[in-house]
């Protein structure tokens, strides 16, 4: 198949720089059905030009599905993909302006890492001169100036990515996909990664589309959350509104980790009632909640062992488990029907069994209706710095 | 102990290995009366007259020359044919694929011999008997299935996303095969090239039967150089000689992939 694009991508790269990226992307009632199984199930989302997106979702939501088909690799099985108001959902991929990084390290491996990152450049019919210079910017952006002439096979696996990185970077493409590309780095590289990455794709002009399974990652890169469930989209929003206000139990599940502490309770006479506990006064920010049965949410870093103003409701039960970190130590309190979750700065011993009482702060319940959809929030902003 | 004990059994066993090698070569530097007469480790009286006289008389060179004919033309036309296939059934599922996958093999347990009164009369008809491409035609019937097996496995190696990757970056197709696949595949590519090419040149049955003058491999004449006057030993050890030269190369060349070749590229 001979391919006509170049020249047009070249108008298309041209006109880009002059205006800026105009692209958006719209997601009208996409689904994709493989094998009888829906993986994407009636999803629609639109992406506003520039705009940094991250899908959050667990393993098999469908996060590397809908970012397959945004690319053009597959076609969806029913809907439709709209960039502006163009139809663009039969399109091929090599006639899309997208880029793409994967989570395993995905490069040419008979090619030098300069050669790698040239390929597009090379194939979209930019002068030579205009190659070198891209390719060289965007390695020293990478940080990877002195590894031009190895071949991936030759490097650690955090520079294969970065190569790869490199590649989507340097083309200026109108839509920037990422999915879990820091995943398979070791614990250090992917957190210096990760905020480098986050300087570079801040001031990028093309929507960035970027899929992981950790909150945390959401809340470092900032931007708009698109929260994905088994195959649907249950909130899209700036990422700091919906951990504030996560629209239902299961968006609070997977935008915190550890997970959010969740118990049953009630509204009655005044008081809250958490299970078997002491009931508490109403804290201002449930005061309209009608009397009845609430699922309350309390995130761990809520949850202390010592009951600082008083006013904390206290959780008493016997201790299941501590992990400790180092900075941080999650202990786990059964109080006889919940397993709850603390997070106590610095290290907390705590024998297993051991009775033991923490006390969780009031003003930061969330209370869900049984149904699962959130009746209340906190008021105030609850700073996203302590996700995790 | 163990060690010594070990190194031991490994020359013995290589020893046992090369004697018939070393045989064949000692006769083919000996006259026939020294072969015939005596017992000797080595060639009492050295000769290279054997090799000068398979490389002068016209029969044999020729032997040679079709031989080499039949077999490039026999492994160009199966990776040619191969590389497509291969293709398609380590990146697409179609209707029946792995039935088909597994029908191809079956295509190599068929004793070659049962095609012969078929491929006999056929290429009689269609007036391809005793022509170069019409053994190598033949023995594709068997090379392809294996050099499909082989390049899959290979293929298979290779992650579905450097094909993504390739398209999101604006190869086409043919592009991406030559410049970005072939290359990740080499080694799969060789033990292909070496499994058609060793079968071809040591097939004995099709190219015998499907030949008379003109295209007349090596094997071929090597059978026919018992005359009258009996064997003549000496030639036919250089012949043989000759022989296991372009094997020899083309093992040194995919030593390093022959493992994974024999498992047909499934390690």
């Amino acid at each position: 198949m001979a391919d006509p694009a170049p020249a047009m991508r070249r108008v298309h790269n041209d006109f880009q720089k002059k205006n800026g990226s105009t692209m958006s992307l719209e997601l009208k009632n996409i689904s994709k059905v493989v094998g009888g199984e829906n993986h994407i199930h009636d999803l629609s989302l639109r992406l506003e030009p520039g705009s940094f997106n991250v899908l959050l979702g667990r393993t098999l939501a469908g996060k590397t599905t809908l970012l397959r088909l945004m690319a053009g690799l597959e076609r969806p099985t029913g809907g439709q993909l709209l960039d502006r108001d163009r139809d663009i959902t039969g399109v091929s991929v090599r006639k899309r302006n997208v880029a793409m990084v994967y989570q395993q390290f995905i490069n040419y491996p008979a090619m030098t890492v300069y050669q790698n990152i040239a390929s597009p450049l090379k194939l979209a019919g930019v002068p030579r001169k205009e190659v070198d210079r891209r390719v060289r910017a965007t390695a020293e952006m990478m940080r990877m100036s002195h590894l031009l002439d190895r071949r991936p096979g030759e490097l650690s696996g955090g520079q294969q990515q970065r190569t790869a990185m490199a590649r989507a970077l340097v083309r200026e493409a109108d839509l920037l996909l990422l999915d879990e590309p820091l995943v398979n780095l070791d614990y250090k590289l992917r957190e210096g990664l990760r905020e480098e990455l986050r300087d570079i794709l801040r001031d990028r002009d093309c929507i960035v589309v970027y899929a992981t399974t950790e909150p945390q990652e959401a809340l470092v890169l900032g931007g708009s959350v698109a929260v994905l469930h088994e195959g649907g989209l249950i909130q899209h929003g700036p990422t700091h509104a919906v951990y504030r206000n996560p629209r239902n139990i299961e968006v609070a599940r997977i935008f915190n980790d550890p997970p959010m502490n969740l118990a049953e309770g009630r509204v009655i006479d005044g008081e809250v009632r958490i299970g078997e506990h002491r009931g508490i006064p109403v804290p201002s920010h449930l005061s309209e909640l009608a009397p009845g049965k609430y699922i309350f949410g309390l995130r761990p870093h809520h949850l202390s062992p010592a009951n600082d103003s008083g006013d904390r409701l206290p959780i008493d039960g016997h201790c299941e488990l501590t992990e400790i970190t180092g900075s941080l130590s999650f202990t786990h309190v059964n109080d006889g029907e919940t397993s709850w979750v603390a997070q106590i700065p610095g290290v907390f011993s705590a024998d297993v069994g051991e009775r033991l009482k923490v006390y969780a702060d009031p003003s930061q319940l969330f209370a869900f209706s049984s149904t699962g959809g959130l009746a209340c929030a906190p008021r105030n902003g609850d700073t996203a710095r302590g996700a995790g | 102990m163990v060690f010594k004990a070990r190194y031991i059994a490994l020359i013995v066993y290589l020893l046992f290995l090369l004697i018939p090698i070393y045989w064949l070569l000692n006769m083919s530097f000996q006259h026939n009366s020294e072969i015939l007469r005596s017992f000797s480790l080595w060639p009492e009286n050295f000769t290279l007259n054997n090799y000068a006289r398979i490389f002068t008389e016209r029969g044999w060179a020729a032997g040679y020359v079709n031989s080499l004919i039949y077999v490039f033309m026999n492994t160009t036309i199966s990776l040619l044919v191969a590389l497509p296939a291969a293709y398609a059934f380590s990146r697409f599922r179609f209707t029946g694929d792995k039935h088909l996958f597994f029908w191809l093999l079956t295509n190599r347990m068929a004793p070659p011999a049962v095609f012969l009164l078929p491929f006999f009369n056929l290429y009689q008809s269609v007036g391809l008997f005793d022509t170069h491409i019409a053994v190598a035609l033949a023995h594709c019937l068997f090379s392809v299935p294996l050099a499909v097996w082989i390049l899959e496995g290979f293929m298979s190696g290779v992650p579905k996303e450097i094909d993504e990757t390739a398209y999101i970056d604006g190869y086409s197709f043919p592009r991406f095969f030559i410049t970005i696949f072939i290359p990740l595949i080499r080694g799969g590519i060789g033990v292909a090239v070496f499994f058609c090419l060793m079968f071809s040149w040591v097939e004995l049955l099709l190219a015998r039967t499907l030949t008379s003058v003109d295209a007349r491999p090596i094997s071929v004449v090597m059978t026919r150089s018992i005359s009258a006057t009996g064997v003549d030993w000496g030639l036919l050890a250089a012949a043989g000689v000759l022989t296991l030269i372009p094997g020899a190369l083309v093992i040194y060349f995919v030593r390093n992939h022959l493992a994974r070749g024999f498992a047909l590229g499934r390690v």
